[in-house]
């Protein structure tokens, strides 16, 4: 751990090779050669990743480890933590905290906080079960999505708006949010107590799972679109006579997703197959991947999370982009609490309180997203909220307490930001921060 | 060089309340040169920047651009006109790559979706059409580079849009000397590419190195603009602090 003993924290020259710092040849006239570089070897390759990580660029490896420790370690303990039924059980379980999580994911690569998405949640479910409740004035099942996602979005738009427009620190105003949107649940399920849902289609997100061919065609469609785009991606850039990361990477990616792909569907299509709701996080991620990473929006988002002036210099609109990232998660939010109700067939008074909101920021922490902006993915809510189901679940099958699973949870919230802000050290010390 | 400024002021003036920032300012730099902008702390060098950026528009005046009268009245007219500044802090985010920052705020899509590719090879290009050859990638984030290099970068993306007047507030404050040879080398560069350059510093040894010409403001007036081959440090200085008190009676407040 080379990094946790660097004193220094001033910007300098990366260490690791070439770019020396002055450029002697420069003659006033203007030489042109490029930044040349060569297209990487695999060992070249290997060789920068070892510097990136000694550098404290961990990027999910501690994640990967913790996930591994967690599974080895439950499955000492009760040999059914491992099985298919269970397996199934733990994509249910984390696919909520997975939604929420990659809503709020947005806000906090801008460097704020949303503290209204467990309620937001909750009015969704309830906003959604109450338009199906068949008593004669019932809506249909998309309208009745459409309506609940629509109102997490509203709730956004309104909570950007007091934040970007007014001022109010976000904070405050999704604060208020938590508070105010309890209240909102509260007062619509009224005297009612506990809406069950009927509905054959909602209670199927996180009930019924797709054939056993079904989770083998998902599984193969996804990987021939992964190897296809990596080898337009490829050939669009050696047309521009770009550098291209080495092709023998490409396949050993492709090779570990697809293997992957195949140990998690032979092992959950031993029982029930692949649950819908997990087909639509993957579905979700991918998504939110591409408008984080491909597009302009995501760009910007990014940009606003770095440098705020440099963002508005460079002509961004810090409002929009502000806006938008609340209305984002509260929409994500809805649709977490639509995936939640669906797994409890019901919504009662308690919908979107609990533990709710604090997990899905936990499960996006826990992933490698920074709370303080500018660093994060939307895969990393994914693979939180799995971390933080497979702490839920394994205690759960060990009998434990609530409270000692609350204490473990906070252990392992309190690792991964550990591991966080000592690669940011080892960043900063290095001159990667 | 040719004779025809690109850029020229006749008589501008800015007061912010009570406070006569600039005062009948005539200020001109033509393609190819690079004109250095020198002034004590509150001689409106600040403000004629701002001004000619269009983000505090002057009162009254003239702004010539490329012989034509033109009214800037805020950042997007200036940029318009190919006016780029490059700022003291930096408008680069320290968590984007080189590319990604180069291209900020008009990022190229290609049925919405971001052209990395394109970006990526015109950033290249334009690096290295400034000889900007220390960078490692152009891939790697800007948190990882030098000073030096960061002012590279910010540099190059100002040029990068076509632009016909760089301006520079003080390229080589926070730098080493290694740092500021490469940043120094990247302004003659600029005006030996036919760019007309404004460069503000107080560092006079780096003026006499780079620029062709030195306007220098005092209390919000242009006292002077000669030329760097026909002048020496002393006379510059002797303008800026306007050499003994006696000549400035009654002004020290106006500051």
């Amino acid at each position: 751990m080379r990094f946790l003993e660097r004193p220094s924290r001033t910007y300098q020259a990366p260490d690791s090779a070439g770019g020396g710092e002055i450029d002697s040849s420069s003659s006033p006239s203007g030489t042109t050669a490029a930044p040349t570089e060569a297209n990487e070897t695999l060992g070249s390759y290997v060789r920068g990743r070892i510097d990136g990580i000694k550098g404290g660029d961990l990027g999910s490896i501690p994640i990967i480890v913790g996930i591994i420790l967690i599974a080895i370690y439950f499955q000492s303990r009760n040999e059914n933590f491992l099985t298919s039924g269970n397996f199934v059980n733990l994509v249910v379980q984390a696919a909520p905290y997975a939604v929420i999580g990659m809503g709020v994911v947005f806000v906090l690569l801008l460097g704020e906080i949303d503290l209204s998405i467990g309620f937001v949640s909750g009015v969704g479910g309830v906003i959604m079960a109450l338009l199906l409740l068949p008593d004669g004035n019932q809506v249909s099942t998309p309208v009745a999505i459409a309506a609940a996602i629509s109102a997490g979005v509203a709730i956004g738009l309104l909570q950007g708006v007091l934040f970007a427009k007014v001022g109010i620190p976000s904070f405050v105003v999704t604060l208020a949010g938590l508070l105010g949107w309890n209240g909102v649940v509260l007062l619509l399920i009224g005297s009612r107590g506990t809406v069950v849902i009927q509905d054959e289609f909602i209670i199927g997100i996180s009930n019924n799972s797709l054939s056993k061919m079904g989770g083998w065609l998902v599984v193969e469609g996804a990987v021939l679109l992964y190897a296809v785009l990596q080898y337009l991606a490829v050939r669009t850039r050696a047309k521009a006579g770009l550098p291209n990361v080495p092709v023998s990477l490409i396949l050993i990616r492709i090779a570990v997703l697809a293997i992957a792909g195949a140990i998690v569907v032979s092992v959950l299509n031993e029982t029930r197959g692949v649950p819908y709701v997990g087909v639509l996080v993957i579905a979700l991620m991918l998504v939110g991947t591409y408008v984080t990473d491909k597009t302009r929006f995501g760009r910007h988002v990014y940009a606003v999370g770095g440098n705020v002036e440099a963002s508005r210099r460079a002509g961004i609109s810090i409002d929009r982009i502000r806006i938008s990232v609340f209305m984002i998660s509260g929409g994500m939010a809805a649709l977490g609490g639509i995936i939640l109700a669906s797994r409890l067939s019901s919504v009662d008074t308690g919908a979107g309180g609990g533990s709710i909101l604090l997990l899905s920021i936990a499960a996006a922490v826990i992933g490698g997203t920074s709370l303080f902006g500018g660093r994060g993915t939307v895969r990393s809510a994914v693979i939180g909220a799995i971390v933080i189901a497979s702490i839920d679940n394994g205690l759960g099958l060990l009998n434990v307490s609530a409270g000692t699973k609350y204490v473990v949870t906070a252990l392992v919230l309190l690792a991964a930001v550990t591991v966080d802000s000592l690669a940011r050290k080892g960043r900063e010390s290095s001159g990667r921060a | 060089m040719s004779e025809q400024p690109l850029l020229e002021l006749q008589g501008v003036s800015k007061t912010f309340g009570a406070v006569q920032a600039l005062t009948h300012v005539d200020f001109k730099v033509r393609p190819g040169e690079v004109m250095a902008l020198v002034g004590d702390n509150g001689a409106g060098k600040s403000t004629l920047i701002k001004g000619i950026a269009g983000i505090h528009p002057f009162d009254e005046g003239q702004y010539l651009f490329g012989g034509e009268s033109v009214s800037v009245s805020g950042p997007k007219d200036s940029a318009a006109l190919g006016i780029e500044v490059v700022y003291q802090d930096l408008a680069l985010c320290d968590n984007l790559d080189v590319v990604q920052n180069m291209y900020l705020g008009r990022e190229l899509t290609k049925l919405r979706r971001l052209d990395e590719t394109t970006m990526e090879r015109k950033a290249r290009e334009t690096l290295a059409s400034l000889a900007v050859t220390t960078l490692q990638s152009v891939r790697q984030p800007v948190a990882s580079l030098s000073g030096g290099q960061r002012q590279s970068v910010a540099v190059a993306k100002a040029v990068m849009w076509n632009s016909k007047l760089v301006i520079l507030d003080e390229p080589t404050a926070a730098l080493g000397v290694a740092q500021t040879r490469q940043v120094l080398d990247l302004v003659k560069r600029l005006g030996d590419n036919g760019l007309a350059v404004v460069l503000i510093s107080h560092n006079l040894h780096d003026i006499f190195e780079v620029a062709d010409r030195i306007t220098v403001l005092r209390l919000g007036q242009n006292v002077a603009e000669l030329k760097t081959s026909e002048t020496t440090q002393q006379l510059v200085v002797e303008q800026i602090t306007a050499g003994k008190l006696s000549t400035v009676p009654g002004q020290e407040t106006a500051a």
